[in-house]
């Protein structure tokens, strides 16, 4: 029951990074640079609402209450949300949402590559299939952040401004929790910590090639791992709950 | 060229077109006809992704997993039918940003039923049944029109069009099988968009432009007013199943003519909307050209880096 009870909460912690993220992709459409990247940042969204959809399943399954996948993605409370506050930082201009994207993508990429071994069948069976999604997800990015630093002098301060202000966030992809910690212990979860290094790394190495200060800084902001969020999150999902919570218990 | 000879070039390429022949970006072709491919083209390109916004605008408040997934690829779907028409358009000698251009500034139009706003989310069925129904209908004539490209791209754009109309019939049936508060999100779906989707069809006939220079070159098989008879007598009928009320007092099956009668459409709404007066002309057009100068730093950013990749690479040869 215990054990229930803290799979249960290391999925939703994993599908609520990918939903929020893919509900902030979500507001871009139709308002991108260009077309090329307007169906890119589509795609990046789908697959992360894929992924999303797999993982809630999967927990409905685990949590035995007879919920479904938009129960639990659209009827919680706030708190509830286990989404690191990276995720659900605003679409301030491209740089933010390339930038986000980025710090996200590296960690998810080597995340999932280290589900891939987890003894639970069903997580690693996701990560297999995300992998191949979230390569191309880093990609794109990873792109992205070369063309913004090493583009123009505007283009530059823009994306160093956005690095700046996320990397705040990006210690928080690392904290473990009640329920990662009994999930590592028991050889389904993902050891975080050892991730850390390495990330800090080839995050560095790309932002130097791009000509990006890599930010120094010694206090990192964290909370929505344990569900206290910045105040976005509150307009995040009264837009996102908006249809289940006005019109309950319908199918649609 | 003599004018006799330009003649003569016409004459061969009309010969061509009567054949059933393709005409790609390459061959002769009378400034008339890469004028009006280009007007077309440009302006079947701007609808698809001004498309985008009355739909995007429900993305993030899409009611299932489910359905934000399947809103979001149809959205993506118009961003690549207006790629691939705009590609088909710069075969004729125009640029993308000149089309972009054109738009914002409102030399170029489009389809003005993306000038309506979108208010609950039977819209989202609504649009699919009913707005990419018409668009099938006044697309699939084009599949076999005589410029190669176009014809082309409408080839698959028509088959996503489909497939798009039959999910926003999903919704509605969805919609309809649902709770009396449902079925009244439907109704008034219903009522706001089937005028609109009417006028979609374009102008009636009497005051129609340009239409017989078009039917020759297969830019038009049928008149506005067939193709605006032949999708109400498709959609009547899914309607019934729905169990709808299309708000036409006067709609009525005609046995003599095997079609329904209808009412009169308001054309004073459709010129006041073409016209740029619509509930969401200004919006659409704030979105549109927000987005491209907003936009400018991160395009002027992918040339310089391009640029200085391209550098790079010829001091290695060298
Ligand atoms: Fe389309
Ligand atoms: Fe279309
Ligand atoms: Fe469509």
């Amino acid at each position: 029951m215990k054990q229930n009870k803290n799979l249960y909460n290391y999925i939703i912690g994993i599908a609520d990074n990918s939903l929020i993220l893919a509900q902030r992709l979500g507001e871009l459409c139709g308002h991108g640079p260009t077309l090329e990247t307007d169906i890119a940042g589509t795609n990046i969204s789908l697959d992360l609402i894929g992924q999303a959809r797999n993982y809630y399943q999967y927990a409905a399954k685990v949590q035995n209450e007879g919920k479904t996948e938009d129960d639990l993605a659209f009827l919680r409370l706030e708190n509830q949300y286990r989404n690191v506050l990276l995720v659900e930082q605003p679409n301030e201009h491209f740089g933010y949402v390339m930038g986000r994207q980025y710090l996200f993508d590296v960690f998810h990429l080597m995340f999932l590559s280290e589900m891939l071994q987890s003894k639970d069948e069903t997580l690693a069976a996701i990560a297999k299939k995300g992998i191949k999604e979230v390569s191309y997800h880093k990609r794109f990015s990873g792109d992205w952040i070369k063309r913004l630093g090493d583009g123009t002098e505007e283009s530059n301060h823009n994306i160093q401004e956005a690095i700046d202000e996320l990397w705040a966030y990006t210690d928080e992809l690392f904290d473990q929790t009640e329920a990662d910690k009994a999930m590592i212990a028991e050889g389904i979860g993902v050891d975080t910590s050892k991730l850390k290094e390495k990330y800090y790394e080839e995050v560095s190495i790309l932002l130097k090639e791009a000509t990006i200060e890599v930010p120094e800084r010694k206090y990192f902001i964290k909370g929505g791992k344990k569900g206290v969020h910045s105040e976005h999150m509150g307009y995040i999902l009264t837009e996102m709950q908006y249809m289940q919570r006005t019109y309950p218990n319908m199918e649609w | 060229m003599s004018d006799k000879e330009i003649k003569n070039l016409e004459e061969i390429f009309e010969a061509r077109i009567a054949r059933d022949e393709k005409i790609e970006p390459k061959d002769w072709m009378p400034e008339k006809y890469r004028k009006t491919h280009i007007r077309q083209m440009s302006q079947h390109a701007h609808s698809e992704i001004v498309g985008m916004l009355p739909e995007g605008n429900w993305i993030t408040r899409a009611p299932s997993l489910r359905r934000k997934a399947a809103l979001l690829a149809k959205v993506q779907d118009e961003a690549g039918h207006g790629l691939y028409l705009y590609s088909a358009c710069e075969t004729l000698g125009i640029s993308r940003d000149e089309m972009y251009e054109q738009l914002h500034t409102g030399k170029a139009k489009y389809s003005s039923i993306f000038n309506y706003p979108t208010v609950t989310w039977a819209d989202m069925g609504a649009i699919g049944w009913l707005v990419d129904g018409a668009a099938i209908i006044n697309q699939v004539p084009l599949c076999n029109t005589s410029f190669g490209p176009y014809a082309r791209a409408m080839v698959r754009v028509c088959k996503e069009e489909s497939f798009h109309q039959r999910q926003g019939y999903e919704i509605m049936l969805k919609l309809c099988n649902g709770t009396p508060e449902q079925k009244e999100m439907a109704q008034d779906a219903l009522n706001r968009w089937w005028w609109p989707s009417l006028m979609m069809l374009g102008p009636t006939d009497a005051e129609s432009i340009h239409t017989e220079q078009s039917m020759k070159w297969k830019l038009k098989r049928k008149s506005n007013d067939e193709l605006r008879q032949q999708f109400i007598d498709q959609t009547v009928p899914q309607a019934d199943i729905l169990g709808l009320t299309i708000p036409d007092p006067d709609l009525k099956f005609n046995e003599e003519t095997g079609s329904y009668d209808f009412g009169e459409i308001d054309w004073d709404e459709f010129w006041q909307v073409v016209k740029g007066h619509g509930p969401s002309n200004k919006k659409r057009m704030k979105a549109r050209v927000g987005a491209w100068e907003e936009g400018a730093w991160v395009r002027d950013a992918a040339m310089a880096y391009a640029e200085k990749q391209e550098k790079k690479k010829l001091k290695k040869v060298s």
